[in-house]
């Protein structure tokens, strides 16, 4: 497993994401609310690709007429066919133990630590001053 | 053991056979205004289905001799018990306070002129949907006699069976162990499906199959048996080989778009599995025993079909009702355990 | 060889692998207005008027929108709105990229569901769309690219009107069907609809009847439902009953030439309503003695089904046996380019079909209905 330098955090505004190429591999990462999510960039189901999932509440009821949210914004609607996926460990709503979205762990460096390496850096540079999103493939 | 969960009494009509069951307001009003003729036009009694030709009397309705019915469905094809379920159109009319006398007198009628004469008669309770408060009223004035044993509705009414105006009925039912009885029939309020009216009573038959499947859909996704986790639904007459391809498509469209019904917190196909039973007469089967075979396989569980002949209903030629070609052990359980499961009130003493 | 696909797992097969496998011709494709601005260069200018002012006057509350939302923005994949800015559909460059050129299409049948030709009560108004909608898919979609093919779309409840357009359309040569829609005012077995049937089969076209449509009638026989999950398999049961009107109204024996495709409905309910016609048409047989051979007899000759949505079962094997019920000749491979249950050509089959099978399904089935050598 290597840890691959794939965006500046900066690239990627709250709400947003960005595709990445890593090892071969399409791979989307997300930014809710500050926290950065790793995943292939293809569902599950006919393959779809997750960057234009939308974003959405985990929702739960226990009643006719109650939608309880939470997590706002963790989980995915498939752009396609609407599967729920949650964006932390990839699973999908109606079938967690099989049907799943690959995820990758993802870390924050600042470019100051990255100078002293080890990392890849995929596609441009990397500076002291900024902060830098890491995936692990 | 055989248990028979769909046959049908019959009845001549309102101003003879429910006449001496009607409070006296409704005795003046079916008199002097001759309020009568509730056969349902989905169930025409001179038409073939009707009524199989050599069960058909030479004299009055289908299904309203009680000797011959005993003779053929309790004697004859061998029932330790078996439940009626009249069709006499009481629910389509439109005063409900009307329907609610005529399906009281319903209800009276076959208790004291079937259920008394044969132990092993059951009934289901004829109720008035027009009017669900009424419908309660009449589930709970029955609901000590253990003789009934499900609650009727025609598979095509006036709103869908999930809406939560029913609920109060699925509460009643819920506490009094009784199943909600789908029927195939119709109160023609509206066409059959969104293509419009058809042109020929067959189509109108074939029909009863995606209206029941429209039932059952507003059932789970309006959260019925959530709300309601002990009531089960049997749908009968309806056909049953599109039970399968039914699952896999409420599946699909669910896993895709559940926010719209975030209640339904599991596969509608588990919920059915658990929930609904159906009456196998008619078999709608494949044409070759791999093929039913296959269908069996495919609804992927042996809780769910019920035994019935659906007397006195033309659905079969010669003695035997059951369908061809079904396993050994589906038959046994679809005749005692998957009855006595999902009627409760079946073995209890009247 | 079979091919296996698997059904958790990423599929290894990239767009470029696309190009050496079977070219495909997808049984329903949905090119879009941007606006109503651009049908008016083939409208009359009385119907321009008309369109912006009365607008469209369909069974339903809403002036721009369905009662019943659908699970995406235009019904449509969140993916397939262009980076030009126009509305999924509406830009050819943007269907070739993400679509015909991935998908390796080599022909695409085009299904109109803009301006609701079908469902306009103000018949005249029905009148002028069709002409303009016919024309338009010429125009701005086939001439463009010859992969497309148009339908000839009819205002059926005005059968004199629709009978003139398919003359019309069909005299050019270039339409490959004639559409008409299964939520009319009354099935489409009914005899008001014969005459077009008539012309269709004198016109050597099959008839193509895509889901949908607003003719008035609540989608169930117990009334309006409350969720789109229902009002989206609704669109199943009103295929079933349109193959029961066309079928038990005799329609294949008074018109011996005609072909039907039924678009957009999926396939798994086929052969249950087919098991079903044929027993409980042999209790009715004196009802309808102009049916003079089982249903089943007349849906394995005549009827295809395009295969989106395609059936889920949780078993694989499952959906081989309703494909083998069906009969590998009857199925026909349809997207439904851009809607949101679209299915794509190389992972929507998660059942093993050989490699002949699957030159019928995605080829060879749909080249000989709509004759496309």
């Amino acid at each position: 497993m290597a840890r691959h330098v794939v965006a500046r955090t900066t690239d990627i505004p709250a709400g947003g994401n960005k595709v990445v190429s890593v090892e071969g591999r399409e791979i989307v990462v997300f930014n809710v609310n500050g926290e950065f999510f790793a995943l292939l960039n293809r569902c599950p189901h006919e393959g779809a690709p997750l960057a234009k999932a939308a974003c959405v509440a985990h929702l739960e009821s226990d009643e006719p007429g109650e939608y309880r949210r939470s997590r706002i914004g963790e989980m995915l609607r498939c752009a396609w066919h609407g599967w729920e996926f949650d964006m932390r460990t990839g699973q999908s709503y109606f079938d967690p133990q099989h049907t799943r979205i690959r995820s990758y762990p993802v870390e924050i460096e600042d470019g100051e630590t990255l100078a002293k390496g080890p990392y890849v850096a995929e596609t441009f540079p990397v500076t002291i001053q900024e902060s830098y999103v890491l995936v692990e493939i | 053991m055989r248990i028979d969960c769909d046959i049908h009494p019959g009845l001549e009509g309102t101003r003879t056979t429910l006449l001496p069951y009607l409070d006296d307001h409704w005795k003046e009003q079916v008199t002097s205004r001759a309020i009568d003729g509730l056969d349902l036009t989905s169930y025409p009694p001179n038409m073939p289905l009707s009524c199989r030709p050599d069960w058909r009397p030479k004299k009055g309705k289908p299904g309203s001799s009680f000797e011959a019915l005993k003779a053929q469905v309790l004697d004859g094809f061998g029932a330790d018990y078996a439940i009626c379920n009249v069709l006499y159109g009481a629910q389509a009319v439109f005063d409900p306070y009307m329907a609610a006398g005529f399906c009281r007198a319903i209800n009276d009628w076959i208790a004291a002129e079937w259920l008394a004469r044969d132990s092993r008669l059951r009934a289901s309770i004829v109720v008035p949907m027009q009017a669900p408060d009424l419908a309660v009223e009449e589930i709970e004035r029955l609901a000590g006699d253990k003789r009934f044993v499900a609650i009727l509705v025609l598979a095509q009414g006036e709103t869908l069976l999930g809406r939560r105006h029913f609920w109060p009925v699925y509460q009643a039912a819920e506490r009094h162990k009784l199943p909600l009885a789908v029927h195939s029939g119709s109160q023609y309020r509206m066409a059959p499906s969104s293509i419009g009216w058809p042109s020929y009573r067959l189509e109108y038959y074939i029909a009863e199959a995606q209206a029941h499947q429209a039932q059952l859909l507003s059932l789970i996704l309006e959260g019925v048996f959530g709300k309601f986790p002990g009531l089960k639904v049997v749908l009968m007459e309806s056909g049953v080989s599109w039970l399968p391809a039914f699952m896999w498509r409420t599946n699909k469209t669910w896993k895709g778009v559940r926010v719209e019904v975030p209640w339904v917190d599991r596969k509608p196909a588990d919920i059915m599995r658990e929930h609904v039973r159906l009456t196998i007469q008619p078999f709608d089967a494949p044409p070759d025993q791999a093929g039913i075979d296959q269908l069996i396989e495919q609804i992927g569980s042996d809780r769910m079909l019920l035994f019935a002949s659906d007397y006195p209903h033309w659905q079969f030629d010669g003695d035997e009702p059951m369908p061809p070609g079904l396993p050994a052990s589906l038959v046994e359980r679809m005749c005692a355990d998957n009855p006595l499961e999902t009627f409760p009130r079946l073995a209890a003493n009247a | 060889m079979a091919d296996v696909l698997e059904r958790t797992h990423a599929p290894s097969a990239s767009p470029k692998a696309a190009k050496s496998r079977l070219r495909v011709i997808d049984c329903d494709i949905h090119p879009s207005l941007n606006s109503k601005a651009e049908i008016f260069p083939f409208l009359p200018k009385r119907w321009q008027e008309h369109m912006k002012t009365y607008g469209d006057h369909l069974r339903t509350p809403f002036t721009s929108t369905t009662p019943y939302p659908r699970s995406s923005p235009l019904i449509c994949r969140r993916d397939a709105w262009p980076p030009s800015g126009r509305l999924p559909g509406s830009d050819l460059d943007f269907m070739r990229q993400q679509h015909l050129d991935p998908i390796d299409v080599e022909f695409g049948i085009l299904q109109v569901l803009d301006l609701f030709i079908f469902s306009q009560q103000n018949l005249e108004l029905g009148a002028a769309i069709q002409r303009a909608i016919n024309d338009w898919q010429i125009e701005c979609w086939c001439k463009p690219e010859p992969r497309l093919k148009p339908s000839i779309l009819v205002v059926q409840d005005d059968t004199e009107a629709s009978v003139a357009e398919i003359e019309r359309c069909a005299a050019t040569g270039k339409y490959v069907q004639i559409n008409v829609c299964p939520r009319a005012n009354e099935p489409l077995g009914r005899r008001r609809y014969w005459p077009i049937y008539a012309a269709a089969e004198a016109a050597g076209l099959p008839l193509g009847i895509h889901v949908g449509g607003y003719g008035g009638h609540a989608p169930t026989g117990s009334g309006w439902p409350s969720y789109y999950n229902e009002e989206h398999h609704s669109n199943a049961h009103s295929m079933a009953a349109q193959l029961t009107s066309l079928v038990i109204e005799g329609i294949p024996e008074r018109f011996p030439k005609l072909k039907f495709v039924f678009i957009e409905g999926g396939f798994g309910w086929v052969p249950a309503i087919t098991w079903r016609m044929d027993k409980q048409w042999q209790r009715f047989r004196d009802e309808v003695p102009h049916v003079k051979r089982p249903p089943s007899e007349y849906v394995r000759e005549r009827f295809w089904f395009t295969t989106q949505p395609i059936e889920e079962p949780d078993n694989a094997r499952h959906l081989r046996a309703v494909i083998e019920w069906i009969g590998i000749d009857r199925l026909l491979f349809s997207s439904d380019y851009p809607h949101w249950d679209y299915d794509d050509a190389r992972f929507a089959f998660k059942t093993p079909l050989t490699d002949a099978e699957r030159v019928k399904i995605f080829n060879t089935n749909a080249r000989a209905v709509y004759k496309l050598d």
